[in-house]
């Protein structure tokens, strides 16, 4: 948008960080979602230096005990701090958070382009998303890990295949809309090339709903990565995730309910706060967007 | 009619054939010998021959896919490396638990879902109306085993109203049926009654807006009758149409909630197989999941015909 042939005309522009202000404020319920995701966030980012306790060294004497002063939500089965843990765990539950919001936006947005706006290539493309969207994203990817193996990369890629064929669609719609536009047309009877429609005209309309649904798959990326964890199809076992922990914590479940229902707790609380910001996002860039398919 | 249906039915094999494309792939773009994942880590290489054999590993790549689509539409899904036995053998015998929990959850979340959304859109803006969207991001937030072992803690734990894990068939009588499979439904009715709720109040709210709605108020018909036999009616096809959709939601659910209650499903058999690395059995039952998931949106294509005379197709 910042090439020297770019002439925009001047309009109204608010500040991002006004924007994003505004957006907080808009509900008590955001502001506390806000502020619960902050202090996650900057828990996991900081968990190197501000945990009481290893989260991964053993300490055999100290096992599955009750919450105490010094451990503040108790132990796991090997003596390990389970308050620690968590916090620790939060950081690949972030990583594979945005990573999949990130990667899916990315393939998404560009196989919509592709889909909506080269005529040969939508029925192609979109059989393709049908048939990705039939298989349950769980069961998915469950079967690319158990296939390529658990590292932190083939996680992430299973969590994000799932997610494509919605950004797809989604872009698809856009283009379809605004490739009728007269500015569009115009484009083209100038002879502009399609790239440079793409990036001027059609890239820009795509840029609100994207944000929005990036903040959905961030959720449901999380809340995949626990899920695969708990069935034992995560990252390698050794490393603390808040699915990873909970996996540990079920067969000790009826003695130490708490190492399943703290970190439950935890990641419930970081995605439904992702999930309400997403939703006063949403309200805020436009309110009619939930009735044009933007949904989780 | 019939050429729609026709239609529907066309449009949904080159779906099924993209699924099985996909698995297909995955397979075979798996770095190292396919033979060896299918056979598993104790395989001798006699059995590595013999299955590279009925794999046709060197056969030319579509010469290989059509193959197994052959296999396939013959209802031969292979063998399990875990069991030695054939991966169809070992499906059949764990859908009813599957089917059944499927099922309660669907009939349950549709009976609380879709009053609860028409209460919200028609109070809208009421504290009702703010509590059920809550309750609705939150059955999207809290992961399905969450909520399990919740269940868990209070009704079985606490209370000792249900028993903590297990399956009884329904042929072994409703009672000890219901007591098994209450706790299951429960979770995952929450995830479902959140997508369903969602969806029954904004068509709702959208409808409830149209002039038709004014007319029969202003007519005098009754509040209910106005909601029930003019507004909801309109609903149908939306909430239908994500009853279909969140189909998948229900499978990828159904595979962690079996696994939170020990149910011996299509769950379970997936889990265990994961934990093997049991690929036949995983490919099977993802094909199965996407076949059942492309056959009720078929149904559903055609339910449109039948629940909204406007909707004519050519």
């Amino acid at each position: 948008m910042t090439g020297q042939t770019t002439t925009v005309a001047p309009r109204e522009t608010i500040s991002p960080f006004a924007k994003v202000r505004d957006i907080v404020l808009s509900s008590p319920i955001v502001m506390v979602a806000t502020a619960l995701l902050a202090i996650i966030v900057l828990a996991a980012i900081f968990a190197p230096w501000i945990v009481p306790h290893d989260p991964v060294r053993l300490t055999p004497s100290v096992r599955l005990k009750p919450p105490n002063e010094e451990y503040w939500l108790g132990t796991d089965a090997f003596g390990r701090d389970l308050f620690s843990r968590i916090i620790t765990g939060g950081r690949i539950s972030l990583v594979i958070g945005v990573g999949a919001a990130i990667a899916a936006v990315a393939a998404g947005l560009l196989l919509g382009l592709l889909a909506g706006y080269i005529r040969w290539m939508d029925a192609l493309l979109m059989r393709m998303v049908d048939g990705l969207m039939a298989i349950p994203n769980v069961l998915l990817a469950i079967a690319i890990v158990s296939l390529w193996g658990a590292s932190l990369w083939t996680v992430l890629f299973a969590i994000t295949i799932p997610e494509v064929p919605r950004v797809v669609r989604l872009v698809r719609s856009v283009v379809l809309s605004a490739r009728e536009e007269p500015y569009v047309e115009a484009a083209i009877a100038a002879g502009s090339s399609t790239w440079l429609i793409m990036r001027r005209h059609l890239v820009p309309n795509t840029v609100a709903p994207l944000i929005i649904q990036g903040t959905y798959i961030c959720a449901s990326a999380i809340l995949t990565e626990a899920i695969l964890s708990f069935l034992g199809a995560g990252i390698n076992p050794e490393t603390p995730s808040w699915g990873n922990i909970m996996a540990e914590g079920r067969i000790y479940f009826q003695i130490n309910p708490g190492i399943v229902l703290w970190p439950g707790l935890v990641v419930s609380v970081a995605i439904l706060s992702i999930n309400l910001l997403g939703d006063a996002v949403r309200d805020a860039l436009d309110p009619r967007m939930a009735q044009r398919g933007i949904d989780r | 009619m019939f050429g729609y249906i026709l239609q529907r039915l066309l449009a949904a094999i080159p779906v099924m054939g993209f699924v099985a494309l996909f698995v297909f792939l995955l397979l075979r773009l798996t770095p190292g010998d396919p033979a060896a994942i299918i056979a598993g880590d104790t395989a001798t290489p006699e059995q590595l021959e013999a299955i590279r054999d009925s794999l046709g590993l060197n056969d030319p790549f579509f010469v290989q896919f059509f193959n197994w689509i052959g296999q396939l539409l013959q209802g031969d899904f292979g063998t399990s490396i875990l069991s030695g036995k054939p991966v169809i053998e070992l499906i059949q015998a764990r859908m009813e638990p599957t089917i059944s929990l499927a099922l309660t959850t669907i009939i349950l979340s549709v009976v609380i879902a879709v009053p609860l959304g028409v209460i919200a859109a028609w109070k809208h803006g009421t504290l009702i109306d703010r509590f059920v969207m809550l309750l609705s991001v939150v059955g999207f937030s809290v992961p399905v085993f969450v909520i399990g072992y919740l269940m868990i803690s209070l009704f079985s734990m606490q209370l000792n109203w249900f028993p903590v894990q297990g399956f009884r068939p329904i042929g072994d009588g409703l009672g000890p049926f219901l007591q098994r499979i209450a706790l299951p439904t429960f979770t995952l009715t929450l995830l479902y009654i959140a997508l369903i709720a969602r969806i029954t109040r904004t068509s709702m709210l959208e409808i409830l807006g149209d002039d038709y709605i004014r007319t029969a108020r202003a007519k005098g018909l009754p509040e209910s009758r106005v909601l029930m036999r003019h507004a909801l009616r309109n609903c149908s096809v939306p909430i239908i149409t994500v009853i279909g959709i969140g189909f998948a939601l229900i499978i990828s659910g159904v595979v962690v909630t079996e696994s939170v209650f020990n149910l011996p499903g299509l769950g379970r058999l997936t889990v265990d197989a994961v934990l093997a690395r049991d690929y036949p059995v995983i490919q099977a039952v993802i094909l199965l999941a996407s076949l059942i998931y492309v056959v009720i949106n078929l149904l559903i294509d055609i339910a449109y015909v039948l629940l909204d005379p406007r909707i004519r197709y050519s």
